[in-house]
């Protein structure tokens, strides 16, 4: 099972990697790790989807929780959060293709954000879901290069991570 | 105060009440060294022989003051040969600082001569570490760094530090407090699981507490003895929790696990709640700790919440420091009889029996056992790994007052000289016994120098079988007797080396000589080497 867990971290350097030791040394799946600041400059926060049972999470949060630099640690039930992902997907498009794949960006809200005589490049921000379906739709066409920054989460309604 | 940052470091070690240092300098590290010789008479820096043995000698320092102790070494190979002492240390959960010298702070990541990330290398194996860029930032990181070591779960701490930042001048004032937002180890047990405990402790008509190596570190000792004998509830150690209980106490079973004492094990297979006392139900302690948990209720205090639910599952968890969560029991804990569990128990109990031993060899467990019946009290049993290990475990009867260290978690050959070292210059009253084989012997020897050079007196104990007697064992049970890789031909006489170190020595090889050599482990409190000739097929229960 999927689970999605949100760190926040002091903004140090090396936390990254103590972070990603930690997930490879202790046998943890990481599917996406994704990292940025927060609206504290001191403090970064990082969101990991990782696979596992229950008590493997429970693992993940404790150990995380050992690491001097974590300042806390929370795990999101997808009910709980809004999860977001950006793409950038580049994808044959000759003329005659065109149309067909402006259709499926106007259906799942993407973008064509440039394009060739060959090609078209695509942006989607969107939960992982829909991307996968995304990526399904475009194969047909022949993806020639495709980037994610892995997701993001915030919880719904007034709930924070801190509180 | 300005001063130099190599100075300032000086100055927070005499801040945190260091006297003692095991390091081995090299240029990137000159610095601080230089710094040091303007202290000598506050901080003495012993020159162990390999920079592992400095972090094992501050490990056995540590253990015994319960203080975090201090290593050096210089960049590059100085600091990666750390890292064996500093894993010992995790396994442990022992507090030790270790300062290393780094290259040039804009030497750094250009693979310089003696450059190695050792933060990085390190990494899996501290509870935290520090790559100090800004000499302004000395004060405040070696303050952290020895309040992380020590409180809490205790664990090594690293400070690496680029030589141009030793030399660099800053404005000195030590810190008083420590402000880490994200650090705050739970001491004090939550309330309502304290009663939980204590009323399933009361309800639970075979009771068993496991005391384990979180008993020591706490200096739970004690409370343990207390809520024994209030609740009438048998003990048993793992073996990181050996002399946390007095070993003559009749409600006292012994150590558990793969070669612990038959009455222990069975006495964890029989009990109905076990309570483990900051015990990680490690895989060489429980092998099976599914059925424990499925037949047993588990009751689990553990000043680290990861501990808790990671090896065996948990009826009732209790965060917090073994002393002060035991002292919050003792006060809620009714008395109670359990005379026919303990009665049952006591069936168990084995007496040992010896094989004549080989001409020319003694049973190294009748010679453990003697030897213990005749040693001071206060003695400090240093076990070093394998066979030896296992023997000293479960065959020294320690008196009350008396104590023992190993390398329980990472099973560390090498590590007993040095840990005895720094346990004797720690304790100069306590006598030092450091025991281990002819393999880990050679993984060490060169400490005798570091011995006598300082004068520390340490009775040292090799049992020569010529083998590597735990791999020897396993081999023949598992792997159809093809012996592999584990005979030691080719080693000196040790006896002789030792003389060549001016270390007075004598060989073990029969009952007449065994006595002889008892007695003089027993007395006058000097350094000496004991080598006791065993047979190659000894076994190790």
């Amino acid at each position: 099972m999927k689970h999605t867990i949100s760190v926040l971290v002091e903004n140090h350097s090396g936390v990254l990697s103590r972070i990603s030791g930690l997930f490879s040394r202790r046998g943890f799946n990481i599917e996406s790790l994704a990292v940025g600041p927060t609206e504290n400059p001191e403090v970064s926060r990082i969101t990991i989807i990782a696979d596992g049972d229950d008590h493997t999470v429970e693992q993940i949060e404790k150990q995380l929780n050992k690491l001097i630099e974590v300042i806390k640690v929370k795990s999101f039930r997808p009910s709980d959060c809004m999860a977001r992902e950006l793409m950038l997907l580049k994808v044959n498009a000759t003329a005659e293709k065109r149309q067909e794949i402006m259709t499926i960006c106007e259906i799942t809200e993407s973008k064509v954000i440039d394009l060739t005589v060959n090609t078209m490049t695509l942006e989607i921000c969107d939960k992982y879901d829909h991307l996968v379906k995304f990526v399904a739709l475009l194969e047909p066409y022949g993806i020639v290069e495709m980037v994610r920054t892995g997701t993001i989460a915030i919880q719904r309604g007034n709930e924070t991570i801190t509180k | 105060m300005k001063m130099s940052a190599s100075k300032a470091m000086v100055e927070c070690l005499k801040a945190e009440g260091i006297n003692t240092v095991y390091g081995y300098p090299g240029a990137a590290i000159c610095p601080f060294f230089d710094a040091l010789l303007d202290e000598e008479g506050t901080i003495r820096n012993i020159l162990v022989r390999h920079e592992a043995n400095g972090g094992h000698a501050a490990s056995g320092f540590a253990r015994m003051t319960g203080r975090p102790q201090v290593c050096i070494a210089t960049s590059g190979p100085g600091a990666v040969n750390l890292i064996t002492a500093i894993a010992t240390a995790y396994a442990d959960s022992v507090p030790i600082i270790a300062i290393t010298g780094q290259v040039a702070t804009e030497q750094i990541g250009s693979d310089a001569f003696q450059e190695a990330d050792i933060t990085g290398a390190a990494e899996p194996f501290v509870k935290h570490s520090y790559l100090v860029k800004d000499a302004g930032e000395i004060p405040r990181i070696f303050k952290e760094a020895f309040y992380i070591a020590g409180s809490g779960r205790p664990g090594p701490v690293l400070i690496d530090v680029p030589v141009d930042v030793q030399k660099a001048e800053i404005d000195f004032e030590y810190p008083k407090q420590v402000k880490i937002r994200s650090y705050k180890p739970t001491i004090k047990g939550n309330a309502m699981q304290v009663k939980r405990v204590a009323k399933a402790l009361k309800e639970a008509k075979r009771p068993l507490i496991c005391i384990g190596g979180g008993v020591f570190a706490s200096r739970a000792t004690e409370e343990v003895r207390q809520l024994s004998e209030i609740m009438d509830i048998p003990v048993i150690t793992t073996m990181m929790g050996i002399s946390c209980f007095n070993d003559e106490d009749e409600r006292f079973f012994g150590m558990i696990g793969t070669h612990g004492v038959k009455s222990a094990n069975a006495a964890a297979n029989d009990c109905d709640t076990l309570l483990l006392v900051g015990a990680r139900v490690g895989d060489r302690a429980v092998n099976n700790p599914l059925k424990l948990e499925q037949s047993t209720t588990i009751i689990h205090m553990d000043i680290d919440p990861a501990e808790i639910g990671k090896n065996i599952g948990t009826d009732i968890p209790l965060v917090g420091n073994a002393k002060d969560v035991l002292a919050q029991l003792l006060k809620v804990v009714e008395p109670m009889e359990h005379k026919e569990w303990i009665a049952h128990l006591d069936g168990y109990r084995t007496k040992r029996k010896y094989n004549r031993p080989k001409k020319g060899t003694v049973d190294p467990r009748q010679f453990i056992e003697k030897l213990s019946e005749k040693m001071p009290a206060n003695t400090t049993v240093v076990a070093d790994v394998g066979q030896n290990q296992i023997w000293a475990a479960t065959g020294y009867k320690l008196k009350a007052g008396g104590r023992f260290l190993t390398s329980g978690g990472m099973g560390t050959m090498g590590y007993s000289l040095p840990c005895a070292m720094g346990a004797k210059m720690t304790c100069p009253e306590r006598t030092a016994l450091q025991i281990c084989g002819d393999g880990s012997f050679q993984m060490q020897f060169m400490e005798m120098a570091t011995c006598v050079q300082y004068g520390i007196n340490v009775k040292i104990v090799v049992m020569t079988n010529r083998r590597l007697g735990m791999v020897r064992e396993l081999q023949d049970k598992l792997y159809d007797g093809r012996k592999v890789s584990v005979f030691l031909d080719g080693s000196p006489d040790f006896v002789k080396l030792a003389a060549a170190y001016g270390i007075p020595a004598m060989r073990v090889h029969d009952t007449k000589s065994m006595n002889k050599a008892i007695e003089a482990l027993a007395g006058e409190d000097r350094l000496m080497l004991v080598e006791v000739c065993v047979d190659e097929d000894a076994p190790t229960l």
